[in-house]
């Protein structure tokens, strides 16, 4: 149940004309390429993605290291991730994804450290490697439990030609661990994106190869792995619920909350679905060609989409699936409901920008509907051709579309459109809300979460209303100014 | 059903609920694979031994949660505390993206500041071009008053040449020839993050004073690299305005990170201006609040002639003594009677309090300056710090922390840890316990695991509002630093006397 409305193109194309004159030629004449207005015909909402961003604008992008360790491999709980190189990558990500797990962090879970190499200049001139094998010993003496080590290598191991590869190989023959290298130094490809993608390669490089150390594996019929759900504030776990309910059987998560024994037996699954496709879709093709596992896209934001998720999974399996998928679509179809019929009387209306990853924007569309909210604007820092496709058909005519926006850009379009709230990053958090302008992040979910599943849609629910509706939006101006 | 529409629960307490804790208990028995319990107990235990602790720390490769971060966020948050100024950085940027977000989850403010965005091809052929279009991008879409340039590891890496590159910019027209771009090499695999304040602050100086010096009566100061920069400089300005001291304090960023919320986005406000920074030439004197922060810029001061004098955040009786005393010897200027009341004031609440803080043992944990500061304060409370630690601490600061804790009754048997990490500091805590520890929100995961109680007083503070607000320097600062610390002290005692009819008996009204 889609709503209907249009969003204002003129006044919108007006609005990218004003923010590209600001710019020198040359910028502009790029940036333009990144601007548009959705329902012009085209399948990819007419922006170029995925190219450099440019010097000085304000870029709103991280980096490969970031799409690595900060994305897919940080989450993987029973490993020990080190940053390789200097302190500060380490240090700036250290703990900020929430990325939700169970376990004894630093006996047999990791996730909230920072294993840093905290490269000197010793080590710049003379390379890491003596140092990289030094770091193994000491990870492997003072934590015994560790099922296995990855190498996230910063922009200067790629420069000075460190061989992480060579080492990973020799060390871990000698501990009887999986190392994993990963290449993902900060000054490749263009943003995380690219993060992901190595990330993804080293798990079919480093990890599949390896032989199944765990024992018997018995498979059922229902087995699937929950791909791309990094359980931010537990997102994969009123995921996983649902699934359960209808009656799969989830052998992995992929990464949030997971193993390495995990992601070992993830090729064992009937079915992969994918819920961040632009973070996982590379390593979900890799099993579709080597071990024929198909995958599917789902999306389990806002109920509607959650139903037509439940139904649409439950279609590549047999009638007790299809069953079961009715039977929690029904169980739960009177708590959503309920949700609505509390929230949506506060948030009918309300317009919504959104600038986040990329994967949210258009995944996320339809939970603010359900509530009665409409998108005027929706941009991705990093996502590619097929996943500006894949949102053409969910924003609406007139929409604004932004990729890669700069600071800049987005301080123009927000105080020009006013809309009642942002959904973005901390980095955007604070100087929208000087302008007066509720938001919320939509990384982090603000420190609140889990918003995946219909326990999850409760939360958001009420956090977006939270947000909006805030008795502080009213105290912007003194009662005495003119 | 755990969720319901009426009473939203969300990740407090939804995982709490059983349907939840069945399921990731099956999760865990079926599919992670992972050690039996008893072995994960075991493990634990065997970590809390001296055994683990001196293979601990006997460590020579391994940083294991570091209470540092590196110089190019120095030199960001340096660079803020000039009027208009915009930080460039030169290098990956991602970097930039991570001080943008560092910053901000300290202070719940904005923080803005450009990248050059090298990628692969300008590892190859360097960054000249982005520096060409960065600079006249970031002109010409923040109309910044000056471009203060730093660099990523990435661009130290490969040598870019910022003075020559930054030349040829203008040559380009990137930004017009008299615009201010000063810069400073800020390697993150060199020191840490208060090298790049102390880095930026000296490009910035060394720019603005080539002039010939005319020496007047005025004197600069230093903050240093502060997270309490909004309540501390603050209250240093107060205090010196009492006093009738003309002084500059370079730089300022008790605005640009404390802007108020008025449907105003304001990118840049308040901070030292170009005028005051040139005319900084001119001083009697330059004071640096943190010694380790300000090395080079100290250095440059004292070659252009200025008098010099360096405290170690200063904080408490003593510490504010010293600094006052200093300025006024300096100044000629007397310290008013308004701040002798002041100092009265904190004397009297610390003989109020004294009861309840005295003999109280304690860690202290975070930049080198700060461990001095509030060491020094913890002893004329009549605490007594045991282990001091900073990641970024040097060996001669060790020395001088060491002379300040042997020369006081209230320092013997404590131990100074330069360079080492809080997993260190882990090992420290439950081999020889304290009662408190003072240091930042890294410190949340040591109380989880020794049951130390932390107080929030260092950089970061991530999950703590506001505090950075408020002073921690002067009499006033030091009334505040001693009620946070009463506080958690106070909490802990109600808590351990506070259950009904077990330990209760001394669950007292009045402390």
């Amino acid at each position: 149940m889609s709503l209907d409305y249009t969003n204002d193109r003129e006044f919108h194309e007006q609005l990218i004309e004003e923010v590209l004159s600001h710019y020198p030629e040359k910028a502009a004449k790029r940036r333009r390429k990144h601007l548009n207005i959705a329902g012009d015909g085209t399948s990819d909402c007419g922006v170029k993605s995925n190219i450099k961003s440019m010097p000085g604008v304000m870029t709103v992008r991280g980096c490969a290291y970031a799409g690595s360790k900060g994305v897919v491999w940080g989450p993987v709980k029973d490993m020990v991730h080190i940053s390789h190189g200097p302190v500060g990558c380490g240090q700036y990500s250290w703990a900020q994804r929430r990325n939700y797990y169970t376990g004894t962090t630093g006996i047999d879970t990791f996730g909230t450290m920072q294993f840093t190499s905290d490269y000197q200049e010793r080590d710049i001139v003379f390379g890491g490697d003596k140092k990289l094998r030094e770091i193994i010993d000491e990870i492997e003496m003072l934590f015994p439990l560790a099922k296995g080590i990855s190498v996230q290598s910063e922009c200067p191991v790629g420069l000075i030609g460190d061989d992480i590869e060579a080492v990973s190989k020799e060390k871990s023959a000698e501990i009887g661990k999986p190392i994993v290298p990963v290449r993902c130094e900060g000054f490749r490809g263009v943003s995380q994106s690219l993060g992901h993608h190595i990330a993804n390669d080293t798990i079919r490089d480093w990890v599949f190869s390896r032989e199944d150390e765990h024992g018997a594996f018995e498979s059922t019929p229902y087995d699937v792995v929950v791909i791309g759900d990094y359980n931010i504030g537990g997102d994969a776990w009123s995921s996983r619920r649902l699934l359960e309910e209808m009656g799969l059987r989830v052998i992995a998560q992929w990464t949030g909350d997971s193993t390495l024994a995990e992601l070992e037996r993830a090729p064992k699954a009937k079915l992969n679905l994918i819920h961040c496709y632009r973070s996982m879709n590379y390593i979900s093709r890799h099993m579709e060609e080597k071990y024929g596992t198909p995958w599917t896209e789902f999306n389990f934001f806002g109920p509607s989409r959650i139903a037509l998720s439940l139904r649409h999974i439950a279609s590549f399996f047999d009638d007790t699936i299809k069953e079961g998928a009715e039977r929690v679509i029904e169980k739960y179809t009177p708590m959503a409901n309920a949700v609505v019929e509390r929230f949506k009387p506060r948030l009918e209306g309300k317009k919504v920008m959104l600038y986040v990853g990329g994967l949210r924007p258009r995944h996320m569309i339809n939970a603010f509907e359900d509530l009665g909210m409409q998108i005027v604007g929706a941009g991705y820092e990093f996502a590619h051709k097929d996943d500006y496709q894949r949102t053409a058909s969910h924003v609406k005519d007139g929409t604004l579309i932004y990729d890669d926006a700069t600071a800049f850009e987005l301080e123009k379009f927000i105080e020009a459109i006013r809309p009642d709230l942002v959904g973005s990053g901390i980095k955007e958090k604070y100087p929208i809300q000087k302008m007066g302008v509720p938001f919320r992040q939509v990384h982090s979910w603000d420190y609140s979460g889990p918003y995946h599943g219909y326990d999850g849609f409760a939360i958001f629910a009420r956090d977006m209303d939270l947000a909006i509706n805030n008795p502080v939006w009213g105290m912007l101006k003194a009662p005495w100014a003119a | 059903m755990p969720q319901s529409a009426e009473k939203v629960k969300d990740h407090v307490d939804l995982f709490k609920e059983p349907e939840y804790q069945e399921m990731l208990r099956a999760k865990r028995q079926q599919f992670e694979c992972g050690h039996a319990d008893q072995t994960v107990k075991e493990s634990d235990d065997w970590t809390r031994t001296w055994e683990y602790r001196e293979k601990n720390l006997a460590r020579k490769s391994l940083t294991i949660n570091p209470a540092k971060a590196c110089q190019p966020l120095g030199a960001v948050f340096c660079a803020a505390g000039f009027d208009g100024a915009l930080s460039f950085v030169h290098g990956s940027q991602g970097c930039v993206a991570y001080y943008r977000s560092h910053l901000s989850r300290h202070f719940k403010e904005p923080c803005s500041a450009v990248s050059s965005s090298m990628t692969e091809d300008a590892a190859v052929f360097g960054g000249l071009n982005n520096m060409i279009d960065g600079l006249a991008n970031a002109y010409a879409l923040y109309q910044p008053k000056m471009l203060a340039v730093s660099t990523t590891c990435m661009a130290e890496v490969i040598g870019d040449d910022l003075h020559a590159f930054i030349a040829q910019a203008k040559d380009k027209g990137s930004v017009p020839a008299d615009f201010d771009v000063p810069f400073a090499h800020t390697p993150a695999f060199h020191g840490s993050h208060v090298n790049g304040y102390d880095n930026m602050l000296n490009g910035i100086l060394s720019h603005f004073w080539e002039g010939e010096r005319q020496p007047g009566d005025h004197i600069n100061i230093i903050p240093g690299f502060d997270g309490f920069c909004v309540g501390n400089i603050r209250e240093l300005r107060r205090m010196l305005g009492l006093m009738g001291v003309d002084c500059t304090i370079v730089p300022d960023q008790s605005d640009v990170y404390d802007t108020p919320g008025d449907g105003e986005f304001r990118m840049y406000d308040g901070g030292t201006t170009r005028e005051e920074t040139m005319a900084a030439l001119n001083a009697k004197a330059t004071v640096s609040m943190q010694e380790y922060c300000t090395k080079k810029t100290l250095a440059l001061a004292k070659e252009k002639g200025h008098e010099t004098a360096a405290f170690h955040y200063p904080v408490g009786v003593g510490g504010t003594d010293d600094f006052l005393m200093a300025i006024s010897e300096l100044t000629g200027k007397a310290i008013p009677d308004a701040l002798k009341l002041e100092r009265g004031r904190l004397v009297d609440a610390m003989t109020d309090s004294m009861s309840i803080i005295h003999g109280k043992t304690f860690a202290v944990f975070g930049d080198p300056d700060f461990c001095t500061g509030i060491s020094r304060f913890l002893m004329e409370l009549g605490a007594e710090p045991k282990h001091v630690l900073a990641t970024n601490g040097t060996k001669p600061w060790a020395k001088q922390m060491g002379k300040m804790l042997e020369a006081n009754p209230y320092g013997q048997g404590c131990q100074v840890w330069p360079g080492k990490d809080l997993w260190h500091l882990r090992s420290l805590l439950v081999t020889e316990p304290v009662d408190f520890m003072i240091g930042s929100s890294y410190g949340k995961y040591l109380e989880r695991d020794t049951g130390t109680p932390l107080i929030r007083l260092a950089f970061p503070i991530f999950d703590r509002h506001h505090h950075h607000r408020f002073p921690l320097w002067g009499y006033e600062g030091g009334l505040r630093v001693l009620v946070t610390i009463l506080d958690k002290i106070l909490d802990r005692l109600d808590e351990a006397t506070g259950e009904a009819g077990v330990t209760d008996i001394s669950f007292d009204l009045t402390r």
